[in-house]
């Protein structure tokens, strides 16, 4: 019962500026189903990528052992040769391609030098039979729903001759039945001898399915609990995930947010046709003058989407819904409507869609309100450099000069770029996404240290983030999101982070 | 540091922007002693310039449009098409030549503003709507042309735009050649100087990283050479061509706004990343619009250069010129992944391919030998591109 399938020893794996696992250690037993469980950030899917080989052998310190043997993965290809399938939540199939066709990708049923179709279609049939999806394998794998598509995915990795499943989020998408039947079908794959990882952020299913889970925390290995003793509940699980000591890493400020209601949304709702799906639902929230409301949630939970359906919905949405400035309802056809109305949205991914990384400094810091530095049009590049290098000054971005491109600046100096941005908009009511993602703990502070000095001077901040200390550090309330509805208001003085997590899974 | 090691260093910092104007140089000077001088003569040069500015205000527009990250094929038989009419106009409609030159500026911007639309509303790529394009408008030269075949166009002042030259003043009878044509190159080189002045005294003020004194004087001189040695050689023909006189504005309009306005800012905004453009609250739309309609008008322009340097309307007129813009503004360093691109380096770009055409024509290459060589010119200026740029340059 007790012999290991899969040891990962003393596995470190550092990114620029940030250890994203630090001496993890961790063991599967054949034949179980043992998930992984850990806030967001925690190293999770760090941690399943350099077992799959995404991040080969050499690019991290440690060892992995399976089914006895030291391996030394260079890319996906090898640990599949071995017997270890991932899925990851962003499906990898072809969606123009057939089921069957998905299936065997990459690995083709081959007769001679060409594939033979017939005999695909017939062991694509036995494959399906047992992931229990009854579908024509000639679909193409477009006109199936999420789930379906799940299970085609599952179907691929069964026709590798999987040894150890691994499955990254896979009920993120799935409605409550979906969920139900794949959790059965784990159940089975299981009893036939499959060995199942599952990453998983809703604890009720864990604890419905684990046999074991191992909970992670800031890249280390918290603990790894037995279920069919009894050692797993929700409380227990809770408490491991986040209990880490808050460092005193935010800055006081005078609390003083005002009565006035400066921006206000009432039952936003949004649909997504490129998903296919209902992303928002009824969504009302509110944010006062000088204050900064703090919007928990676990990834994919609705947060950015709902950025950005109010800031002009750039994504194109079918929005419905009321957006209110000083009590006067407003309209943004477009991101410059909203920008015109005083609002201002910092992106979560400044990379793809923050900055223009072949421009330099002084460019993306002037982009979004050329006008104010222009005359009939004509761009001031005296002012221009003026106004940057006050920025490149008061946020303390570190370049040689602002003429310097922003792809040679680091993560730190980047977002400051993409702050300045939007602080020379000078906007009523800033919506930062995921402010320090992917920054060092000095430039957070400094980060911090500016939104309380920005909330001071009256404006009002909407801080989107997936860090619990980080939003009950800076929030003067709390919006909890999940699955694209507010699950619950707390004022800060209520907020834990235990609360936190249990509005968020709930 | 000494004056030799200064310049190396900014010839290898600046690898990428002064090769284009040291690949020209170097051509213009093999053509000039195979043919024996006869490529410099100012004849042959006054030639060239006229034979690439219908390519040369394509190849400019062209550039915009790759930088937003599109493609435009349909502007070469635009260009005939609208040459036709501007022809028909004239022949059998009567019509005076500047309603007929603002009728067809008009209808080249209506045309781009369609291929915009195609692109924004529809969602359609600019490769397969211009493709379409391309189909459409060689058709319709075709019907044009239909009932009388080539079209001669019998009007001095029109042919003048693509044969002509500006007069001479006579009271400059003084200076040798065409007095005009000096005067106007003493007048540019002095507003050069000038302005490389202030722009380096601007930048000393702010405390910037200049070029050392030594460099930006004999950059001035380099430049001052250049213009003079030019316009020197065309006063010593005729002067100054009209068709110069147009290409140079267009390229300076063109310079000016890409480079000092919050349109042109916009534009390379978008192209080096729609999304973060969007967001920033410039409308990706709009600027589409801007960049084909402007692309219309210069097809248009091109049109009526080349119809008045032929003297008619042919019913293959504008055939291929759209690669030859595409091929003329890689070989001035756009990069088809968006924002990266200028106005004065496809217009160097135009001059180069066109410089290799005339020289070999002068040499009496055969033409296949001539594709092939500016092919591999082609293929040679982007790999120089590429590799320069991957060095983080």
């Amino acid at each position: 019962m007790d012999t290991p399938i899969l040891e990962m020893r003393n596995i470190t794996k550092t990114f620029p500026g940030v250890k994203a696992l630090d001496n993890v250690s961790f063991r599967v037993a054949k034949g179980e189903i043992h998930c992984l469980v850990g806030e967001n950030g925690a190293g999770k899917s760090t941690l399943m990528k350099v077992l799959s080989g995404v991040w080969p052998y050499g690019t991290y310190e440690g060892e992995i052992l399976f089914e006895g043997e030291v391996q030394r993965f260079r890319g996906i290809a090898d640990s599949e040769r071995v017997g270890i399938a991932i899925i990851y939540q962003e499906l990898a199939l072809v969606p123009e391609m057939t089921v069957y066709e998905n299936i065997f990708l990459g690995h083709e049923v081959r007769r001679g030098a060409t594939v033979d179709w017939n005999e695909t279609v017939k062991r694509a049939r036995d494959i399906l039979r047992k992931v229990r999806l009854d579908v024509n394998p000639a679909t193409k794998v477009k006109d199936l729903g999420v789930g379906k598509q799940q299970l085609v995915e599952i179907a691929k990795a069964l026709s590798k001759n999987v040894k150890l499943l691994i499955l990254d989020e896979p009920t993120a998408a799935l409605n409550e039945t979906e969920s139900e039947n794949l959790l059965n079908l784990l159940r089975e794959l299981n009893r036939q001898g499959v060995t199942c990882i599952m990453i998983s952020h809703k604890l009720k299913e864990v604890i419905s399915i684990a046999d074991t889970v191992t909970v992670l925390r800031d890249g280390r290995t918290v603990c790894t609990l037995d279920a069919r003793k009894g050692e797993v509940s929700e409380p227990v699980l809770i408490k491991h995930m986040v209990g880490r000591e808050i460092e005193n890493i935010y800055p006081r400020r005078q609390r003083k947010p005002s009565d006035q209601v400066v921006f206000e949304v009432r039952n936003w709702s949004a649909y997504s046709p490129t998903l296919g799906r209902q992303i928002l639902r009824d969504v009302s929230f509110h944010v006062k003058r000088g204050e900064i409301v703090g919007f928990a949630g676990l990834m994919g939970s609705g947060r950015t989407e709902l950025a950005l359906s109010l800031f002009g919905n750039a994504p194109r949405y079918q929005v419905k819904g009321e957006i209110r400035m000083d009590g006067q309802p407003k309209q943004f056809h477009q991101p410059a409507d909203a920008v015109a109305a005083g609002l201002a949205y910092v992106t979560e991914d400044r990379k793809a869609k923050g900055l223009i990384l072949i421009q330099d400094v002084k460019s993306n810091i002037t982009l979004a309100n050329l006008r104010e530095i222009a005359r009939r049009g004509v761009v001031n590049d005296n002012a221009e450099v003026k106004v940057a290098n006050e920025y490149r000054v008061s946020l303390n971005i570190k370049t040689p000069s602002v003429e310097q491109k922003v792809r040679n600046l680091s993560g730190g100096n980047q977002q400051k770029v993409s702050l300045a941005k939007w602080l020379f908009v000078k906007p009523r009511v800033l919506i930062l996404d995921e402010p320090t993602r992917g920054i060092d703990v000095g430039a957070k502070f400094e980060i911090y240290t500016l939104m309380n000095r920005l909330v001071e001077q009256g404006m009002s901040i909407v801080m989107i983030s997936s860090e619990l200390p980080e939003v009950l550090g800076m929030s003067d309330r709390v919006y909890v999101v999940a699955a694209g509805r507010i699950a619950g208001e707390l004022p800060i003085e209520a907020a834990t982070q235990e609360k936190i997590m249990e509005l968020a899974t709930g | 540091m000494s004056f030799v090691q200064d310049l190396q260093k900014v010839l290898r910092e600046n690898v990428r922007e002064y090769g284009m104007y040291i690949a020209l140089f170097v051509i213009m000077a093999i053509f000039a002693v195979l043919t024996n001088g006869l490529f410099l003569s100012s004849r042959n040069i006054s030639n060239l310039i006229n034979q690439t500015g219908y390519i040369a205000v394509l190849a400019v527009g062209m550039t915009l449009v790759i930088v937003i990250r599109h493609i435009d094929l349909s502007v070469g038989f635009l260009a005939g098409f609208l040459g036709a009419v501007a022809a028909i106009a004239l022949v059998q409609w009567k019509l005076p030549v500047p309603a007929v030159i603002a009728m067809v500026l008009a209808m080249g911007t209506l045309a781009g503003s369609i291929t915009a639309f195609l692109v924004t509303y529809f969602g359609i790529p600019a490769f397969v709507a211009t493709l379409a394009g391309w189909l459409i408008y060689r058709g319709l030269l075709q019907l044009a042309t239909a009932a009388t075949g080539t079209i001669i166009i019998p009007n001095e002042s029109f042919n003048a735009i693509g044969n002509g030259y500006i007069p001479d003043l006579p009271f400059l009878g003084f200076l040798p050649g065409h007095g005009l044509t000096l005067l106007l190159g003493i007048v540019g080189i002095v507003l050069l100087v000038l302005s490389q002045i202030k722009g380096r005294r601007t930048k000393l003020a702010y405390g910037f990283e200049v070029l050392p004194r030594e460099i930006f004087v004999l950059k001035l001189i380099l430049l001052s050479a250049i213009i003079g040695v030019v316009c020197w050689v065309l006063a010593g023909y005729n002067g100054l061509s009209w068709t110069a006189v147009i290409v140079l504005l267009v390229v300076g309009i063109y310079h000016f706004v890409t480079t000092r306005t919050v349109l042109g800012r916009h534009i390379y905004a978008v192209g080096g990343n729609p999304e973060a453009a969007e967001l920033s609250g410039i409308s990706v739309r709009k600027i589409t619009y801007v960049v084909f309609a402007s692309m219309g008008f210069l097809s248009a322009l091109s049109g009526i250069l080349f119809t008045s340097r032929l003297q008619s309307a042919t019913t293959t007129a504008g055939t291929l010129f759209e690669l030859d813009a595409i091929a003329a503004a890689y070989v001035g360093g756009v990069s088809a992944a968006g924002g990266v691109g200028s106005v004065i380096g496809s217009l160097i770009g135009a001059l180069v391919m066109s410089s290799l055409s005339n020289g070999m024509n002068l040499m009496q290459i055969d033409i296949s030998w001539q594709y092939i060589i500016r092919g591999f010119v082609l293929a040679a200026a982007v790999i120089f591109d590429a590799t320069t740029r991957r060095r983080g340059r």
